[in-house]
């Protein structure tokens, strides 16, 4: 299994949920976070006072998913999230050791 | 309520018809009764000045603060407000309007004689413009709703960091020897001002320039609000400020054609000019930030909104609607000026720009009252209207109101600093003055 670590722009969130569901994905968390890479902060200026913010907000998303699909969902979220411009945001994988399912128990590929 | 009056109305028509004519002339030289028209407009228009308080004015401030201060800021306003109606009524009303001034040359800065209203009842009256009256009950509670909201404009410069307690003490200090005296001068019959013919349609010297140059001096003697000009400091609900914006936009409608006292023409005029200078003043702050390089703003919109309104005050009445434009227009570059070049340059931290906007928006407004109430720019100035001397008179007026307002200030300021303190410790700024000064968090 592994653990799939999607930090994207905010506006490209219904577009990567639509393929991912697409690859068989059936379940994901999204957070609005705050951070920055290589794109540059923006700059607010409110009467004349100028701030410039050097965190820009994103979203991460997390996906755990099976070994088989794993690599579709990487290559899904990175077609479906691109702008093709600086800032688009960053894929990561992790393995995943363990998942249990609450409800019922079930563990390994079946909690996914 | 309705059907009662219409009944008593109806029987002063047919009393009138039916008396012989020495009863008709004996009614005519009886204290003159208000005109119902004129007495619910000035209700009305007290309760819009209300709205510009609170809501209107507590929004407008709120938004601009951070997060953690939002409640102090807003129950500043409410409180500073409150205790002004209360001091009003108790001794304010007669410092400004009572019946019996003092003798001679100190009659020209307060008056007396209705202390805890003592002179006021149901029937009695006070003057408009014209032959007519209104009720005086109506009267004072009009004139009360500006004290009020004085006090809460110079709250402006001084949020985010000033105790509440100081606040409270420095508000009726302030009222009592600052703005009663002003108003008194400006707006009653033998008031210093008044009686050198200074135009002040509703209150450009007596509540905006008094109102900011009293910021001004208060903030310099608080001191900056930790962390200012390092730390960002941005808004904390710009649709907040836009809300209170479009409050103190509507309410300003009673500030100004209600300070006609009547329904009439000229209260009509006021309300023309009340939207077109406004409007005037929202665009070009716009223009004149995009002129600057940056964006048009939000931010710009309304404070270009209030600078509008400001600057409009004294002129409602006294200009016709192109010369508010062009008002409205002048006032919101300048004040554009003062608040994102000079400001940051002369170092002061005037958190809300009390200052850069009601003292300099009010300062152009009362300067150029002078100018376009000349019938040649379309103004209601009489044909032997003097451009020159009216603009000299203005000026004078404008610069008693600063020496007083700067000087009554610091008095207030200095005084609520030695019996409470005046700002409150390192760790509730940081913290917030939501919890540190209410017990309270604006957002849970």
């Amino acid at each position: 299994m592994k653990f799939i670590i999607a930090i994207i722009k905010p506006f490209k969130l219904d577009e990567v949920r639509d393929a991912l569901t697409g690859v068989g994905v059936t379940g994901m968390t999204v957070t609005e976070v705050k951070g920055f890479g290589r794109q540059k902060g923006q700059t607010e200026i409110y009467r004349g006072a100028e701030y410039s913010t050097n965190m820009v907000p994103k979203l991460k998303v997390e996906i755990a998913a099976s070994d088989d699909i794993a690599g579709a969902v990487v290559e899904a979220i990175q077609a479906a999230a691109s702008t093709e411009s600086i800032g688009d945001g960053k894929v990561f994988v992790l393995d995943l050791a363990a998942a249990t399912r609450i409800r019922t128990g079930e563990s390994g590929d079946a909690a996914l | 309520m309705r059907k009662i009056s219409a009944i008593l109305g109806g029987l002063a028509v047919s009393a009138l018809t039916a008396v012989p004519a020495w009863a008709q002339e004996a009614a005519e030289a009886a204290a003159p009764v208000p005109n119902p028209g004129n007495n619910a407009w000035m209700m009305t228009a007290t309760i819009l000045v209300l709205l510009m308080i609170l809501p209107g004015l507590a929004l407008f401030y709120g938004g601009l603060t951070r997060s953690k201060n939002m409640l102090s800021t807003m129950t500043q306003i409410g409180a500073a407000a409150a205790l002004a109606m209360l001091v009003w009524v108790m001794w304010g009303y007669s410092l400004a309007f009572g019946p019996t001034p003092p003798e001679g040359f100190l009659g020209q800065f307060i008056s007396g004689g209705s202390l805890f209203l003592s002179s006021v009842t149901s029937d009695s009256t006070a003057a408009t413009f014209s032959e007519e009256v209104i009720s005086e009950y109506v009267f004072v509670s009009f004139q009360m709703t500006f004290a009020a909201i004085t006090l809460a404009l110079v709250l402006g410069s001084v949020v985010e960091r000033m105790k509440f307690s100081a606040v409270m003490l420095f508000g009726v200090v302030w009222l009592t020897i600052v703005y009663f005296p002003i108003a008194h001068m400006v707006w009653a019959g033998g008031g210093l001002l008044f009686e050198m013919g200074a135009l002040d349609f509703a209150g450009g010297t007596v509540v905006h320039i008094n109102a900011g140059v009293s910021a001004l001096v208060a903030c310099f003697i608080l001191g900056k609000r930790i962390g200012y000009p390092t730390e960002p400091m941005p808004p904390h609900s710009l649709t907040l400020t836009m809300v209170g914006t479009g409050l103190l936009w509507v309410g300003w409608f009673g500030f100004n054609a209600g300070s006609e006292l009547e329904a009439d023409g000229t209260a009509g005029l006021a309300m023309i000019n009340t939207f077109v200078a406004t409007a005037s003043a929202g665009l070009f702050w716009m223009l004149a930030e995009k002129v600057h390089g940056h964006k048009g703003s939000a931010l710009g919109f309304c404070s270009g909104i209030i600078a509008g309104l400001v600057a409009v005050t004294p002129a409602a009445g006294n200009s016709g609607p192109f010369g508010a434009i062009v008002l409205g227009a002048v006032a919101s570059i300048i004040c554009f000026y003062c608040v994102s070049v000079l400001k940051p340059k002369l170092g002061y931290d005037d958190s809300l720009d009390a200052f850069g906007i009601h003292g300099i928006g009010g300062i152009v407004g009362a300067v150029g009252t002078g100018i376009v109430y000349s019938p040649a720019l379309g103004g209601p100035g009489g044909d032997d209207f003097v451009m020159g001397s009216q603009v000299v008179v203005q000026i004078t007026a404008v610069a008693v109101s600063i020496a007083w307002a700067a000087i009554g200030t610091a008095i207030a300021i200095y005084l609520a600093k030695l019996v409470t303190g005046l700002r409150v410790s390192e760790e509730v700024e940081r913290e917030g003055l939501d919890l540190g000064e209410h017990g309270e968090r604006a957002y849970n």
